[in-house]
């Protein structure tokens, strides 16, 4: 693939800490190579500002291919950028041209407050699976991995589900604020699953009571969430978390 | 001080259950009052933090990412070996034993692997229990493919996503007992130092990566499961956090440091594209299951690959070792590769690359589905669209983040691929008990260095992290604590916590005020290229010997010239990175110091003074069958402690993939 460079205008969030007002400061870069991920030319910016005796721009970021979740920008008001299914640190610099300005902001949510510039504190995922993402088996007490066999369509859809990398996307995106397809998926990924049975209507009706207590908006199924997610989890994840729930309410009642 | 392995008497397919049945226990009660503390929370060490907290101790758990979801177990792709022969192709606990050995050209404790291979299918129904969403056939069952170096279809796998799902249950496990109360969850922390007291492990000195505010934990015992250091290489497939500093705290603290220089160089990972590079992607080996890697015959060939005609390519594993063909071990595949462009037959812009080529397999696979639809007389074309679906089932995400990093369609062209430093067999010498030289320190994992000798066969770390955690330590453990259950909590009070956080203290400050001129990054950046250069798959003397008065002089410079911006009392990524960097450099010359003495070629490492005439590696099994444990003596200086191995069930050969 043709190779180019760019110069670039970079607007990007500065906030010191969670207490100091943030505010959007603008950057120039250089000499960009078309080749460089998106983070690369980050890396070339915050090498800049150190040298001219600056403060380096914190941003999250870790395994850089797309899997760890870490990575969280938003970029010309796009979660992730402009690539679909696509993370941060997968997007590269082809997708931009000479002379672009581009708007980095982080994720925008009260759910994630604001640690330091481009990074947020996202531990109320962590809480919502303490709440009920597992399934409570103690190391020792598994049976034969074959003696249940799994309809191959019923293991692709949980695999398909537990695919979120649990980066947050889908909550920056929603208007709402909402981490409907979050918990959908790990909901959905259980409840697929034979092995998830036992544990069904607690574990969705106190996964879903703990992200209303982290604040996260509730769903208006504008979709924007599957559109802007990394891993393509589906909607359908959100249907199956309203059903579940539903299902679940009503049988605790009864009992 | 002598090495004691403590292996277990017996024989080798006994060892482990009758360690099992007369290892010590500690009652449930006493197992309340004793404080476990888990430094990673990758496959290790979730795992074991979450088994220890099942079994009642108080777990505090530590990562430097922001949730322990993150740790970079997750990135693994291919798979995940066990001994199940659900395949009926003839495997067993015993042959899996035997490949791990000879697959680590005879540098790894047999006991410790015969252990490994035996509670692997364990693990299996662990995570199948747990959720975990393996691939399968339509009859439901587990579905298994080959990996290199074995014969056999051993390996469990979910797409090439299978590191994520085995980490997001045991985090699922981990998050579980968090909520129960048994275990604390310490995110966005980083390890600084061990505290040891009357020669014991009793704590930990951390960092709260947010406020930049020190804590002393105390311990009865502290686990290790912090990774590999890969990335002292700059370049690496390891995420960018990863690092050695808990481990090299450790070894500070007179934990021995075993096979430093033993690095695994992975044969298929995406080639540098220039100097902006911050890391290097892998293409999971499972490709070779159906790739053939290739180089025009022709040097300088500029042509497109698909424009190269069959005549006129050079499938040079597949020529060179016919038995295995694509498959042989990583090993041998990455230097294969490498001697090829070295002699100008590299392909892409650098010439640092070689063909990673799906055509056959998608030609092959689509003819197979036409004959399954009953669709005679197909065209070529429509046999590439049916082949392209099975394919893209099998790599489908693989090939989606080639070409999000390349632009190239992989399907359509061949992939470009190279060698690039993937995982570190050497780590903390741990005995058979996973413990470390100082007493109530362990090591689980990659972090540890025990059994996967100077090469790792594919699908086995996952294996080898999980059984550490779920099945291994909660025994191993108990047998240290169980005489530990008079010693009630320490106070952090206790001068050690204040001397050893004092010390920390002190170097956070002697770094922050250097005030010189060039970056972290930048250092970080020359060291890796000292490494690649001389330590990295061919080494000899001579280069290794400038290396280490290369490292010796860009440490001096580090330690007066780096700059860190901010503050130490904040969030500051400078530090937090100077730190570990300043940790590699040590650890650097560590590795050119043990590859110096190890006169050998052997698994991964190909020392230039030792090949056979057709410039294949020579093992020295006379000289060097031992695994190198190296104890600091003083700034700069190793004394180096031979653990002898002795081989009773696999008697080691030249290993031979022809």
């Amino acid at each position: 693939m043709e190779h180019y460079l760019m110069n670039l205008t970079l607007k990007v969030w500065r906030q010191k800490n969670n207490q100091a007002k943030g505010k959007l400061e603008t950057y120039q870069v250089k000499d960009i190579s078309s080749e460089m991920s998106f983070l690369e030319m980050f890396d070339v910016l915050n090498e800049q500002l150190i040298v001219e005796g600056k403060e380096p721009i914190a941003f999250d970021h870790d395994c850089r291919e797309g899997i760890c979740g870490m990575c969280s920008m938003y970029i010309n008001g796009q979660a992730h950028g402009p690539w679909q299914q696509n993370t941060t640190c997968q997007l590269h610099m082809r997708a931009f041209k000479d002379g672009d300005t581009i708007v980095v902001e982080p994720w925008r949510s009260g759910a994630f407050p604001v640690v330091k510039d481009l990074v947020v504190d996202r531990s109320s995922f962590d809480r919502i699976i303490q709440a009920g993402g597992f399934i409570s088996v103690n190391t020792g007490n598994a049976v034969d991995a074959n003696a249940m066999p799994i309809d191959k369509k019923d293991a692709d859809n949980a695999f398909m589900a537990a695919a979120c990398i649990g980066c947050g996307a889908c909550v920056a995106t929603c208007k709402n604020g909402s981490a409907m397809l979050f918990v959908g998926a790990k909901v959905s990924q259980l409840a697929l699953l034979p092995q998830g049975a036992p544990e069904r209507e607690s574990r969705v009706l106190n996964m879903v009571a703990q992200m209303d207590k982290e604040g996260f908006g509730n769903c208006t199924n504008t979709y924007a969430c599957e559109a802007e997610c990394p891993k393509g989890i589906s909607v359908a994840n959100i249907a199956r978390l309203n059903s579940e729930f539903l299902l679940a309410g009503l049988s605790t009642e009864e009992k | 001080m002598a090495l004691d392995a403590k292996i277990p008497q017996g024989e080798m397919d006994k060892k482990w259950n009758d360690y099992k049945g007369h290892v010590k226990l500690v009652n449930p009660a006493n197992k309340r009052k004793l404080e476990v503390i888990v430094v990673g929370t990758g496959l290790a060490g979730a795992s074991a933090a979450a088994s220890l907290g099942e079994l009642g101790y108080k777990v505090k758990a530590f990562c430097f990412q922001d949730s322990p979801r993150r740790a970079h177990s997750i990135a693994a792709q291919g798979g995940i070996n066990a001994a199940k022969n659900y395949q009926n192709d003839g495997d067993s606990v015993f042959r899996l034993f035997y490949d791990t050995v000879k697959g680590g050209d005879y540098r790894a404790r047999e006991a410790n692997v015969h252990r490994l291979a035996e509670v692997s299918t364990a693990i299996i129904d662990q995570c199948v229990a747990q959720g975990v969403p393996f691939a399968r056939e339509y009859g439901g069952l587990l579905s298994n493919r080959s990996f290199g170096g074995t014969q056999v279809q051993r390996t469990f796998y979910a797409a090439g996503q299978t590191g994520q799902q085995l980490l997001l249950g045991a985090y699922s496990a981990l998050e579980r007992q968090v909520a129960l109360g048994n275990v604390t969850m310490y995110a966005r922390h980083e390890m600084l130092d061990v505290v040891t007291i009357e020669g014991k492990a009793r704590g930990i000195i951390a960092r709260d990566l947010t406020t930049g505010k020190l804590e002393r934990h105390f311990g009865h015992a502290v686990l290790l499961c912090t990774g590999g250091y890969g990335n002292v290489f700059y370049l690496s497939t390891n995420a960018m956090g990863s690092n050695v500093t808990a481990a090299w705290k450790a070894h500070k603290k007179g934990a021995y440091f075993g096979n430093p220089c033993f690095t695994q160089i992975h044969p298929t990972c995406i080639p540098v594209s220039g100097d902006h590079q911050s890391k290097l992607t892998l293409m999971s080996e499972s490709l070779r299951n159906d790739g053939r890697i290739w180089v025009p015959k022709q040097k300088g060939d500029n042509r497109k690959p698909a424009d190269i005609p069959e005549t006129e390519r050079d499938y040079y594993l597949e020529r060179r070792y016919p038995a295995f063909g694509n498959l042989v071990p990583r090993d041998v595949a990455s230097r294969a590769a490498k001697e090829r462009c070295d002699e100008g037959y590299g392909v892409g812009t650098t010439k640092m690359a070689v063909y990673l080529d799906f055509k056959d397999a998608i030609m092959r696979y689509g003819k197979i589905e036409a004959g399954k639809a009953g669709i005679l007389n197909s065209t070529d074309q429509e046999i590439f669209k049916l082949g392209k679906q099975v394919v893209e089932e099998k790599y489908g995400n693989l090939f989606e983040m080639y070409e999000k990093i390349t632009g190239e369609n992989p399907y359509e062209m061949a992939m470009r691929i190279y060698p690039a430093v993937h995982y570190t067999m050497g780590g903390l010498w741990v005995d058979y008990e996973l413990q470390t030289t100082v007493p109530g320190l362990y090591a689980l994992g990659e972090a540890n260095f025990s059994d996967h000798g100077a090469n790792r066969l594919g699908a086995s770390a996952l294996m080898q992290g999980l059984a550490d955690g779920y099945f291994v330590i909660p025994y191993t453990l108990g047998n240290y604590l169980a005489d530990d259950i008079r010693t009630t909590s320490i106070s952090t009070d206790h001068p050690a916590f204040v001397e050893t956080e004092k010390q920390v203290s002190d170097r956070i400050d002697r770094l922050m005020n250097i005030k010189g001129k060039q970056t972290v990054e930048s250092f970080h950046k020359r060291l890796g290229k000292i490494m690649w250069d001389n330590c990295g798959m061919a080494r000899n003397a001579e280069g290794l010997k400038q290396s280490i008065q290369q490292i010796q002089q860009l440490k001096a410079e580090f330690w007066s010239d780096v700059r860190i911006p901010g503050e130490a009392n904040e969030f500051n990524t400078e530090l937090d990175k100077a730190g570990r960097v300043a940790d590699f450099i040590e650890l650097g010359e560590l590795m050119c110091i043990d590859a110096l003495n190890r006169n050998e070629s052997c698994g991964g490492h190909f020392r230039e003074e030792s090949q056979t005439e057709d410039g294949e590696a020579k093992r020295d099994d006379e000289q060097y069958s031992y695994v190198s444990a190296w104890e600091l003596k003083g700034e700069g200086n190793w004394e180096l402690h031979k653990e002898a191995l002795n081989f009773e069930i696999v008697k080691p050969t030249q290993r031979s993939y022809k």
